[in-house]
């Protein structure tokens, strides 16, 4: 223990650079980062508690609230099972194309959001491709609220599948193996062997697409039609009483998104140190 | 893209574990089913957009370019990411050598703070600077102050007549806070995977420090910071709402190419949204060609690293 410190100490003075690095680290964080979020959180300071509450309670703000954590909400969990198939299959199975269904996992992190947006809206729309055989069926997606959850499932489908795909890669073999041969059936392997193995991943991108989708704007407003009251979600509410001059009422909002997304963050950490301390054990 | 999914860090443990001799029955159903839900969500949205912005032909295609407005948001958007991309490389370099090489209180704090921009919303991104820069914020009141702190700052503010919010300086300030951890994010897992041994060892052998950073750790880290750098690129090319929020959306002087398809998209020039949206899918496109090259470089270099280490235990 005593050496160890002695040495970190050590090589702190023969590395360079230390000061300048964090230094310059800490400056660039606390201008571009922390000073406008401060600033934010200021902004609030200058309410009375009566004001914010009317500003973040108002019944079209619930209504907002409502429609973007209710739809964040079933996006996140309709990936959950999407995306622990899709890993499966990328991982233990062998078929054309899957080197390309593996590299476009990652489409909706590199496809800018407003481009899914109106993409999204064309294929769902009245005489869209999927969107005109749902018609007759009396299914509307876009301009609806369902269409908020197409977008936000397209946004958050790479979550689970990239933080369980390298899980599932580690697995040991001669687990499901050694369950095989006690008798075990395949059913029965996969619920008592692989899904307890995979289910700290599975929560983590759970939380991750939740998180993502809460925020989202861009692939949301086009498709969603904006509908006070209906699908309105809280991201375009700040733009919208912004627009309307209302300073005060969209920095309310504000923190209480920043608020919740950092509750959010907080347990995605909990959970994954949690995560490694088991896998350590 | 928050958290700690797919950084190249992963890719060293990459390994693929095959069926374990599945009823084909099975294994057609879950191929099927997974391949349904990947062509409807990833492969009918992108061919979408291409179909769309086609309909009228190449002609139309490439009118859609043509226009002086197009083009203005086009140069905006390559000086929004050419300012912001190179800022947040340094960043990350900086943010990774003094992280990964040093040892020092709040370490896992400074971590969870670089990485906070992912989970702010665009919009709040936006927001933020408007209320640090806007007429209503703190910069706006410090104009307007008739006893400022510092009076020849007033003025000399007042007499540049510097406009940040719904002008250029908001734009790429907004860019940058949402790309800001992408490099940082990539280096630092890399290079503590790395340690400092080769860079002790390069200054005992009498490197200079700035030798040593970039003989020895650029060196080390160029796939990983390649890669940050295309994602960060990325990002930083295509954001929406952030920029939509700081921009003000004047034609031809505030529009970036998304807010240009915006706009487009509301008039009902559909497919000229869509065309200059292909510009955007196409930039993506070939972001995962490259993020997917660089995963491929660097699982063969640290499999033929792995393999001379056999050899040599062998020998």
């Amino acid at each position: 223990m005593n050496s160890s410190s002695a040495q970190r100490r050590s090589s702190r003075r023969v590395l360079p650079g230390f000061g300048l690095s964090l230094g310059f680290t800490l400056a660039y964080l606390g201008i571009i980062i922390l000073l406008p979020l401060v600033a934010t959180f200021a902004k609030t300071a200058g309410m009375t508690w009566a004001e914010f509450w009317t500003a973040v309670a108002s019944p079209r703000v619930i209504a907002s609230y409502e429609i973007t954590f209710g739809a964040s909400l079933l996006a996140a969990l309709f990936n959950v099972p999407c995306g622990v198939l899709l890993a499966w299959v990328l991982v233990r199975y062998e078929f054309p194309g899957r080197r390309l269904v593996d590299a476009l996992v990652d489409l909706p992190f590199a496809l800018p959001t407003a481009v899914a947006g109106i993409a999204l809206t064309a294929i769902y729309a009245k005489n869209g491709w999927i969107g005109h055989c749902l018609e007759p069926l009396g299914i509307k997606v876009a301009y609806t609220p369902v269409g908020v959850w197409v977008a936000l499932t397209f946004i958050g489908l790479p979550f689970v599948v990239r933080t369980v795909q390298p899980i599932l890669e580690e697995l040991e073999p001669e687990l499901e193996e050694a369950a095989a041969t006690l008798g075990a059936t395949r059913a029965q392997t996969f619920r008592r062997v692989i899904l307890p193995a995979l289910r700290p991943a599975v929560v983590t991108g759970f939380a991750l697409a939740f998180a993502r989708a809460v925020g989202e704007y861009g692939s949301v407003v086009f498709i969603s039609g904006n509908r006070p009251m209906h699908t309105e979600i809280t991201p375009l509410l700040i733009i919208t009483k912004l627009d309307q001059y209302d300073y005060q009422g969209a920095t309310a909002l504000a923190v209480v998104m920043l608020v919740g997304s950092f509750a959010i963050l907080f347990l995605i950490q909990l959970m994954q140190r949690q995560g490694t301390r088991r896998a350590r054990a | 893209m928050a958290g700690n999914v797919s950084t190249l860090a992963y890719v060293a443990k990459h390994r693929q574990r095959r069926s374990l001799g599945d009823p084909r029955w099975m294994r057609f159903t879950l191929i099927g089913a997974a391949l349904l839900f990947a062509g409807l969500f990833l492969v009918v949205p992108l061919a979408a957009v291409f179909t769309e912005a086609l309909r009228k032909g190449w002609g139309a295609y490439f009118a859609a370019f043509a226009d002086k407005d197009a083009q203005a948001a086009i140069r905006l958007t390559f000086l929004a990411a050419g300012i912001a991309v190179p800022l947040n490389l340094v960043f990350g370099l900086a943010a990774s050598w003094a992280i990964a090489k040093f040892d020092f209180r709040g370490k896992s704090l400074l971590i969870s703070l670089i990485e906070l921009p992912f989970a702010i919303s665009p919009v709040i991104s936006g927001l933020v600077y408007v209320l640090l820069f806007g007429a209503q914020g703190w910069l706006g009141h410090y104009l307007a102050a008739e006893h400022p702190l510092f009076p020849w700052l007033q003025q000399w503010l007042i007499a540049r007549d510097l406009h940040i919010i719904f002008a250029v300086p908001g734009i790429v300030l907004a860019t940058i806070f949402v790309t800001f951890p992408f490099v940082a994010r990539e280096l630092i897992p890399l290079m503590q995977a790395q340690g400092k041994d080769e860079e002790l060892a390069a200054l005992t052998l009498g490197a200079t420090g700035w030798q040593t950073f970039r003989r020895v750790t650029l060196p080390n880290v160029k796939w990983g910071l390649f890669y940050g750098v295309v994602l960060c690129n990325a990002r930083a090319m295509g954001e929406f709402g952030a920029v939509s929020v700081v921009s003000g959306h004047i034609r031809g002087e505030t529009n970036t190419i998304p807010l240009h398809v915006e706009i487009l998209y509301n008039e009902y020039n559909t497919q000229a949204a869509f065309a200059v949206a292909s510009l955007l899918t196409l930039l993506a496109l070939v972001t995962l060609v490259l993020k997917n090259l660089v995963e491929w470089r660097h699982r063969r270099a640290l499999e033929a690293a792995a393999a001379s280490d056999i050899r040599q235990f062998a020998t």
